[in-house]
């Protein structure tokens, strides 16, 4: 290579590296290699040459336009990052800044504890089960072995709408109770049934609302006796509140429509004045069950020496308190936003068992 | 129902300790509800002797006083006027809490003396409000002795909840036979030795009642007395009736509480020297008016019972005595009675009178029919006792027999319907313990049930005693079998629904509430409801006297309970019972909301908007879409209900009938109605309307037909009258070339500068797809001339310029 060519190579490499931007390179670039470039132009005057001297420049010159133009290359790559980075450099946002806004409602905790209790009854083998809250004398009392004049009805106090055509009574259900013969008059044996939904009884204090909600549940079959409702509701305590383990104390009661009747305690402490299910030496009450009277199942046409089984009633709002350490029954019904911000679900986390019922 | 411990202890012969005995009354069903044993509460306070009560050095009102306490001489500082040397006092050591004024005591130095304790006033005790002075015990008093069993107040008082079938145990003696049965130790026997009667009484007793009616009262077993002198009853008696909350009054009115305490069994004393004639049972006359004991007069009619004499009721039978014939400290003779009320005539009556009294409570649930004749032995002898005079021979009217009660009985049934073990050994001795009978039948036993076991109704009643007593803890917690080996679903479709519609509106941002099925008539009318039938007979208040005709109006009275705290949009909504009439088919599924204000708060990056009735309308599509029914074929029409603005709500439904939900803003007048403020928009949706799909033979899909072609999109601006609707122009435009026409979309509306009067521009963007080949311009431009056309046919719509 001629000291001409190899001073030409440091010339044009020099004015690639002092390229300031990506214009003054791209300036270079065309005065290098170019139409009209100085290596271009150079290579112009090889046809003059002899074939020797042409071969032997040729070679030279061609080296230099590679090196030049490698070097074009990485220039330009250095400068577009440096402008890159200049630019990101001004463009910084504030991330601290609240996002856009997408409410989120929230379910009432009544609604995620029924679809806790649907879970929870569906994987035992039972289905959901419904009827009106305005019903008949018939349905909410006689038919559950409660005549007129029983001092079971003054056990429950109870709303009275104006009477039908036929003189029979018309109530809000004082308990999901009636379901029970609908189903039992509706449908053959054998049944495996729930039944959430509202109650009323006119009554309202600190602990009592006119209206609240009840699950029912009725277990129809051949051979069922109290030791499967024992098992029944303690499979259905350690589901609910999702403990291993919970103590259960049956103790003789009274309800008309069951025989033998009990009431059930579950295992608790008030640990520093907190509630916890499944530990501690103290008994909550819980629920009433008992062993279906057969009078019931008479009233509803089943033969009371084939079939039999067992029926229980609880309530759901108090669970629901119980479970979620929701103070006040009132505010249930109160509709503040703010309690049903604080105490509702999101709407995407929907109980399942093999997910959970509660995150 | 209260007792005392050692009343108890009349009935039952037990070593067994106050906590196994109160253990076992909850474990056989009578659960205890408390126990107030004052003698553990009161176990610090001694009987302490004044050896010396000197003046204070440096307090003329104090004294300083030496106390013996049986155990040490300490020094206690008194303010009483009457602490004096040589007496005895009620001695409290510190670290005692005053049970009269929860102070915790802590030695002191007062004015210079030290006091390491207290000497007590009734009120500090807790006794009474006396407290001029402090105790003066008598001088027999042992020093150190504890207080409470002096004063007899060592005497636990245990409270239990008697079920209503439980009424044999509405009398201490059935308590203990219980308790007995249950092996806390053995029924004492009744001393119901008959008192000879030294003559005949004056007063005789008769049934008097129509066919029909002679139920009522189906006996009366009566005596007379005299030469009594009622007073204050004995201390013992005083005591028992104060430990279980009632007041002495005399010995004679003492003697009937405590029998029906006691036994269960209720009886009257009338003072004879009130009475006119002979006693007779009947019904009351109507407008008949009675003075009762409570001082209150009660207006009477012939389905209520009374005993009365020639001239008028003295007693409402079964419930409450008159104040007419009442024995006073003045009675000499007295005329007892212990008649049998019907028990479903006794609650009628009480009811309607709106007496509650320990006799109704009892007659109402049954009263031993066989009690009568030991009932008034037990009292004559107390009578006699207690007033001394003599007793004449008893007159009675109607039977005493009491049929028996038979029950065909099963051993076997324990274990079928209990699921535990108890041999008939076992079953038979908790059956005779508990007084029923027993008789060996061809394949089962006869069970005679006792007289007083009135609820005794079938087998599984026996079933109920024999496990009861046995111990519910010996129930084995067995799992149900499985149906089936994997879970099947709980709700049905239709169920299904209702947690679908909550979890949708959630999703958009609304709170779920449930509100009270009732609301106030007024507001109920608004909605269509308030009709008579649709009315509480008694409601709570008259705020929530009227089932709900539709669930907004709740919502709306929500929303302004918000507002006044301070929060001004919100967004709510219920799902749940509405009513149309007072059947129990008059009800319906139902999912509505509201909202109001803004549809966010304010935002650097975004403005909120005022909510409108297309939020409203997005809420009920959603909820229909999450229940799946069928949007694509709705109709929108403006025939929404009165509660909503005329010209802003509409319906959509299913053909011309079948109304699946409403939407709209509310109307004005309803909120200034109900005083909450506005604007707000409101939906309906209607959830049983909505057609359930057909069962399906199996869960496949349509096949997926789309190109990979690109689809291209064409904007049209047409206008139109004002009155031509959004919707006219989509069908319009989907319609005219279904093969390559998929969505249409209104993306401006416009009206102002540049449209006529009374017209409006609409824009919409049309998705063309391409089949087999992408579409050319020719064939785009002959899609779009297609649009245009159909649109134009079906709203008289032009291009706009």
């Amino acid at each position: 290579m001629t000291t001409e060519i190899e001073t030409l190579q440091d010339e044009l490499l020099a004015e690639v590296a002092g390229a300031a931007d990506l214009a003054a390179l791209e300036t270079t670039r065309v005065a290098t290699l170019g139409k009209k470039g100085r290596i271009t132009a150079q290579m112009k005057g090889l046809g003059k040459m002899d074939p020797d001297a042409r071969r032997e420049a040729g070679a030279s010159l061609n080296k230099v336009k590679n090196v030049v133009a490698e070097a074009i290359e990485a220039r330009r790559l250095s400068l577009h990052e440096a402008e890159l980075e200049a630019r990101l450099a001004t463009e910084g946002i504030d991330v601290t800044l609240p996002v856009r806004q997408q409410t989120q409602g929230r379910i009432h905790p009544v609604s995620q504890v029924m679809d806790e209790i649907a879970a929870i009854f569906a994987d035992m083998g039972f289905t959901i089960a419904e009827g009106p809250d305005i019903e008949d004398d018939f349905h909410n009392f006689t038919a559950l072995n409660i005549p007129p004049e029983h001092p079971a009805r003054q056990m429950q106090d109870t709303f009275y709408l104006p009477q039908r055509e036929d003189g029979m009574p018309m109530v809000l259900r004082t308990h999901t109770s009636p379901v029970q013969i609908r189903t039992m008059q509706d449908n053959p044996p054998p049944h495996r049934i729930v039944v959430p939904g509202r109650t009323y009884r006119s009554d309202s204090d600190q602990t009592h609302t006119p209206m609240f909600h009840q699950i029912e549940g009725l277990v129809i079959d051949r051979d069922i006796h109290m030791g499967h409702l024992k098992g029944t509701l303690e499979a259905f305590c350690q589901a609910f509140f999702e403990v291993d383990n919970v103590r259960f104390r049956f103790r003789p009661s009274y309800f008309p429509f069951t025989e033998p009747s009990a009431e059930v305690d579950i295992g608790c402490s008030y640990e520093g004045g907190k509630l916890r299910i499944g530990k501690g030496d103290d008994w909550l009450e819980i629920l009433g069950c008992g062993m279906v009277n057969p009078r019931v199942l008479e009233n509803c046409g089943l033969d009371a020496s084939e079939w039999q089984g067992f029926a229980w009633g609880m309530g759901i709002d108090r669970i629901a308190m119980l479970k979620y350490g929701i103070p006040d029954l009132r505010a249930f019904f109160d509709s503040d936003i703010r309690w049903l911000h604080h105490y509702g679900f999101v709407p995407l986390d929907v109980p399942t068992m093999s997910g959970g019922l509660s995150r | 129902m209260k007792f005392t411990l050692s009343w108890l202890k009349d009935h039952l012969e037990t070593d067994a300790t106050l906590v196994e005995i109160t253990d076992k009354l909850t474990a056989i069903g009578l659960e205890l509800e408390e126990v107030e044993d004052r003698a553990t509460d009161l176990a610090p306070f001694t009987v302490g002797y004044v050896i010396e009560a000197k003046q204070h050095p440096n307090a003329d009102r104090l004294r300083v006083c030496i106390v013996d306490t049986g155990e040490a001489r300490i020094q206690v500082v008194c303010g009483a006027p009457n602490a004096h040397t040589g007496m005895k006092g009620v001695f409290a050591p510190p670290g005692t809490t005053i049970p009269g004024n929860g102070m915790l005591l802590k030695p002191s130095n007062i004015r210079g003396e030290d006091s390491n304790g207290m000497l007590c006033s009734e009120r500090e005790m807790g006794l009474s409000d006396e407290h001029d002075g402090i105790i003066e015990l008598a001088d027999d008093a042992p020093i150190g002795a504890p207080f409470a069993q002096i004063m007899g107040l060592d005497d636990p008082v245990i409270d239990i909840n008697v079920t209503p079938n439980k009424q044999d145990c509405l009398g201490i003696r059935g308590i203990a036979r219980d308790l007995a049965a249950a092996g806390m130790g053995t029924l004492k026997p009744l001393d119901a030795t008959p008192v000879e009667g030294s003559y005949d009484s004056p007063i005789n007793v008769e049934l008097n009642f129509a066919e029909g009616y002679e139920a009522a009262c189906s006996c009366f077993l009566g005596r007379h007395f005299r030469g009594l002198t009622n007073g204050p009853s004995p201390d013992w008696l005083r005591r028992r009736l104060t430990a279980i909350g009632l007041r002495p009054i005399s010995a004679l009115v003492d003697m009937t509480n405590f029998i029906t305490y006691d036994l269960g069994r209720p009886l009257h004393v009338f003072d004879a020297g009130k009475v006119n004639g002979n006693i007779q049972a009947r019904m009351a006359t109507a407008g008949e008016t009675f003075l009762a004991l409570d001082g209150k007069d009660y207006e009477l009619d012939g389905e209520i019972t009374v005993i009365a004499d020639q001239k008028a009721a003295e007693a409402i039978g079964g419930v409450m005595g008159g104040e007419a014939s009442g024995c006073t400290e003045e009675t000499t003779e007295m005329f007892l009675e212990a008649a049998l009320f019907d028990a479903h005539r006794t609650a009628a009556t009480g009811r309607r009178l709106g007496i509650e009294s320990d006799a109704r409570y009892r007659f109402e649930r049954g009263v031993d029919p066989a009690m009568a004749r030991p009932g008034i032995e037990i009292a004559t002898r107390l009578v006699l006792e207690m007033c001394g005079g003599e007793a004449s021979h008893t007159v009675l009217a109607g039977t005493l027999d009491v049929p028996a009660k038979v029950v065909a009985f099963r051993p076997a049934r324990v274990t079928e319907l209990i699921g535990i073990d108890v041999d008939e050994t076992e079953q038979r001795k908790i059956l005779s313990d508990l007084g029923f009978g027993i008789a060996d039948g061809e394949d089962n036993w006869q069970v005679t049930a006792p007289t007083w076991r009135t609820d005794i109704d079938g087998e599984a009643d026996i079933v109920e005693e024999v496990a009861r007593i046995a111990g519910f803890d010996r129930i084995v917690s067995t799992p149900l079998p499985r149906l089936s080996h994997t879970a099947k679903p709980a709700l049905s479709l239709s169920q299904r629904r209702q947690p679908s519609a909550k979890r949708a509106l959630a999703v958009r941002g609304m709170m779920e509430c449930i509100t009270w099925s009732f609301m106030p008539r007024r507001f109920a009318e608004l909605f269509g409801g308030g009709t008579d039938d649709m009315l509480l007979a008694n409601p709570i208040s008259s705020e929530l006297d009227a089932m709900r005709p539709s669930m907004l109006g709740n919502l709306i009275l929500a929303v302004g309970r918000n507002g006044d705290r301070g929060f001004d949009d919100v967004a709510l909504f219920e799902v749940g019972p509405q009513f149309r009439d007072a059947t129990p088919k008059g009800q319906d599924f139902v999912a509505a909301g509201l909202r109001r204000g803004r549809d966010n708060h304010r935002h650097w990056a975004e403005t909120p908007r005022a909510v409108d009735a297309y939020d409203a309308k997005a809420d009920a599509l959603a909820v229909l879409e999450a229940i799946g029914a069928p949007t694509a074929s709705l109709q929108i029409a403006a025939e929404a209900p009165g509660w909503y603005h005329p010209g802003r709500s509409a319906v959509m439904r299913l053909g011309p009938k079948n109304v699946l939900a409403a939407f709209g803003e509310v109307h004005p007048r309803i909120l200034d109605r109900m005083d909450v403020t506005g604007p707000m928009v409101a939906f309906e949706v209607f959830i049983d309307n909505a057609p359930l799909p057909k069962a399906k033979a199996n869960r496949n899909r349509t096949e997926l037909l789309v190109s990979d072609l690109p689809s291209v999109h064409r904007d049209f601006a047409f206008v139109v009258d004002e009155a031509v609707t959004a919707d006219s122009v989509i069908r319009a435009a989907k319609g005219a070339d279904k093969a390559f026409i998929g969505d249409v979309n209104v993306f401006d509306i416009y009206a102002g500068k540049g449209i006529e009067d009374g017209q409006k521009s609409v824009a919409i963007t049309a998705r063309l797809e391409p089949k087999d080949a992408t579409l050319t311009d020719p064939e785009i431009e002959a899609i779009a001339t297609k649009i245009v056309a159909a649109v134009a046919e079906a709203t008289g719509a032009v291009l706009r310029g």
